[in-house]
C-alpha cells in the first residue's frame, strides 16, 4: 500500500516583528534555529529571549538543514499529511510535515532534508522535510 | 503549607445531557452549578469563591458570575490548563479554604462542541491570538490528534507497546460504559475491533479516541466545620499536584507526560503511594494518554503501561487498578473538550459508594483523580488529586 503526501493548501503564516528575520531566511531557502549567545545552546522553535537564561543575548544561526525523524504520524484525512518531529543534526527537534514521499514507507529515525513550501498569498514558505 | 484535610468536596453534579441543541452554554453553567448545590445541600449564596476557566463564556469568571447571581464572592480563580484544570481547581479551592480566602467554593465548567459540530480533534485550532508557537505549528496541520498519536509512535517505538495494548483501555472504558444510561457508547468493544476501527492519525484508531459531547459538570468544596454539618459522606481532598511540561526549548521529549511531577507532589502531601489507591480516575483523551499517565503516575514502571493495561487489568472487578468507571471521556463523555470535572466526580461517586453497583469498588476509600490538558506532544497542564473516604 502507497499514500503519497498530498499536496494540501497550506495555510498564510503570520509573521510578527520578532520572528520576521526566521521567515525572511525561509524565503532565501535558508532554514535558521535560534542561538542562546549565553550558553551557546541552540534552541527551537525561534523567539526573542533565550528559553535557558531568559536574555535577549539570542541570534539566529543558520542550520544544516538536515536530520532525522524522531516521531511521526500519518493524518489519515481526505489529503492525507505527515506531522513529524524531525531532530535537526545540531539537536533541536522540530514540528514539521514530511512531504514529497510514500507516507507509507516512512519510520523513527529516517534521515531527512529541509524543502521550503509555498503558503498562501505573500506569507513565507513553511518549513519541511523530505526524506534523503 | 499542606491542605491535607483542610477542605472536602460535598458536592458533585454531571449534566445528564450529551447534545445538548436546546442549551446554551451559560445555561448549562446554571444547571450544572445548581445541580452540585442540591448534591451538597447548600444554597447560591453560600458560595463566596467561584472557579472556570476560559471555556466559560466572558471575561475570566465575571460574566459567569453575573449570570449565576453569585454576589458574594471574595475568591475567584479562572486557571486554564485545558481539561486538567478542574481537577488543578479542586487543588486551588483546598488552598484557598486552608487560608480562610473562602468558605465555599463553585467550580463549573459547561460546553457543547458537538452541537455546533467542532471538529474536535481533526481539525488544526490555535489557542488564541499572538501565540509565539503558532506560526511554527498551525501551518503544518497540528490537531489534537496528531499531537498526541506522535507520543503514541515514539512509545512504541522505545518500549515496544502495540496498538492491541491500547486497545485493551478502550475495551476496560467500554465494559463500565455498559452500565452507565447516560454513556455515548455503551457496547462492550473487543481489542479486535478497536484495532479494526479506522485509523485516525497513526498508530490512532477511532476507537482510540474519546468522544465529543455536550454537557459539563460542578462540584462544591468546602471547610470542615461546614462539610461536617451536611448530610453527604464525607470525601477529603488528601493532596494536590500541578505542573506543566513543553517543548523544552526544542529538547522535546515525548516519552512522559507532566503526571512525572504533578504526581508525586499530591502523593507525598497525601503521605500515600500508587498501591494504596483503590480506584483511579485517569484522563482518557486517547488511550495513550492513559498508558504514559499511569505510568508517570508510578502505577507502573516507565515503559511497562502496556502489560499494565493488558488482560482487563482496568476493569472494575477484573483487574487491579479499576479505572474511569463511569465509561470516561472514552465512552461515557468529554464535555466541552475538557475530562477534568468528570475525572474528579466519578472519583467522588466511588469514595460514597454511589458509583453504578456493577462497577463500585467494594470500600472505596482512597481515589486518584488526574487530568492532562492541552496537547501531550506539545504542552501541556497536568494535575493530580488524592481524595479520601472519611
Amino acid at each position: 500500500m502507497a499514500t503519497p503526501a498530498s499536496n494540501r493548501a497550506l495555510p498564510a503564516i503570520q509573521v510578527d516583528p520578532t520572528n520576521k528575520p526566521y521567515f525572511d531566511a525561509a524565503r532565501e531557502g535558508r532554514l535558521l534555529i535560534g542561538l542562546c549567545k549565553d550558553t551557546n545552546k541552540h534552541f527551537w522553535y525561534p523567539r526573542g529571549c533565550s528559553p535557558f537564561t531568559l536574555s535577549n543575548n539570542v541570534e539566529l544561526v543558520e542550520a544544516r538543514g538536515t536530520g532525522t525523524i524522531y516521531t511521526y504520524t500519518v493524518m489519515r484525512t481526505k489529503e492525507p499529511y505527515c506531522v513529524a518531529y524531525v531532530e535537526l543534526d545540531e539537536g533541536v527537534r522540530v514540528f514539521t510535515n514530511i512531504v514529497d514521499c510514500d507516507l507509507d514507507s516512512l519510520k523513527i529515525g529516517q534521515k531527512v532534508k529541509v524543502v521550503f513550501k509555498p503558503t498562501q498569498g505573500d506569507a513565507p514558505p513553511a518549513t519541511m522535510f523530505t526524506p534523503v | 503549607m499542606s491542605i491535607n484535610g483542610k477542605a472536602y468536596i460535598v458536592g458533585a453534579y454531571e449534566h445528564p445531557t450529551r447534545k445538548a441543541d436546546d442549551k446554551s452554554v451559560a445555561q448549562l453553567h446554571a444547571e450544572v452549578a445548581y445541580g452540585a448545590l442540591q448534591d451538597a445541600g447548600l444554597t447560591k449564596d453560600d458560595i463566596d469563591g467561584f472557579f472556570c476557566t476560559g471555556a466559560a463564556p466572558g471575561l475570566g469568571p465575571l460574566n459567569m458570575a453575573d449570570y449565576l447571581g453569585l454576589t458574594k464572592l471574595r475568591h475567584l480563580d479562572s486557571t486554564d490548563v485545558g481539561g486538567s484544570s478542574y481537577v488543578l481547581h479542586v487543588g486551588h479551592a483546598a488552598e484557598a479554604i486552608a487560608l480562610g480566602l473562602c468558605n465555599v467554593a463553585l467550580i463549573t465548567l459547561a460546553g457543547r462542541p458537538r452541537a455546533e459540530a467542532m471538529a474536535t480533534g481533526t481539525a488544526p485550532r490555535s489557542w488564541g491570538v499572538n501565540v509565539p508557537d503558532d506560526p511554527f505549528e498551525i501551518p503544518y496541520g497540528r490537531t489534537v490528534a496528531n499531537a498526541y498519536a506522535m507520543c503514541a509512535m515514539r512509545h512504541m517505538y522505545e518500549f515496544g507497546t502495540t496498538s492491541e495494548q491500547l486497545a485493551w483501555i478502550k475495551v476496560a472504558a467500554s465494559h463500565h460504559a455498559q452500565w452507565n444510561e447516560h454513556a455515548m457508547l455503551r457496547k462492550v468493544v473487543t481489542v479486535e475491533e478497536v484495532v479494526n476501527s479506522p485509523m485516525i492519525s497513526d498508530p490512532l484508531h477511532r476507537l482510540d479516541c474519546c468522544v465529543i459531547s455536550d454537557g459539563g459538570g460542578a462540584l462544591i468544596v468546602t471547610r470542615p466545620e461546614i462539610a461536617k454539618s451536611l448530610k453527604r459522606p464525607l470525601v477529603k481532598v488528601k493532596g494536590h499536584g500541578e505542573a506543566t511540561k513543553n517543548q523544552n526549548a526544542g529538547y522535546t521529549d515525548l516519552t512522559y507526560s507532566g503526571a512525572r511531577w504533578s504526581g508525586p507532589r499530591a502523593f507525598e502531601e497525601a503521605g500515600v503511594t500508587p498501591r494504596d489507591i483503590q480506584y483511579a480516575s485517569i484522563y482518557d483523551s486517547f488511550t495513550i494518554t492513559v498508558l504514559m499517565q499511569l505510568e508517570d503516575l508510578g502505577f507502573c514502571e516507565k515503559g511497562q503501561g502496556g502489560k499494565f493495561v493488558a488482560d482487563g487489568n482496568l476493569i472494575s472487578g477484573v483487574g487491579k487498578l479499576p479505572f474511569n468507571t463511569d465509561g470516561g471521556g472514552l465512552c461515557n463523555n468529554h464535555p466541552a473538550n475538557r475530562g477534568g470535572m468528570t475525572k474528579v466526580i466519578e472519583a467522588v461517586r466511588q469514595l460514597r459508594g454511589e458509583a453504578h453497583p456493577k462497577v463500585q469498588v467494594p470500600g472505596c476509600t482512597l481515589a486518584l483523580a488526574h487530568g492532562t490538558g492541552g496537547l501531550l506532544g506539545t504542552r501541556h497542564g497536568s494535575a493530580t488529586v488524592i481524595l479520601e473516604r472519611e
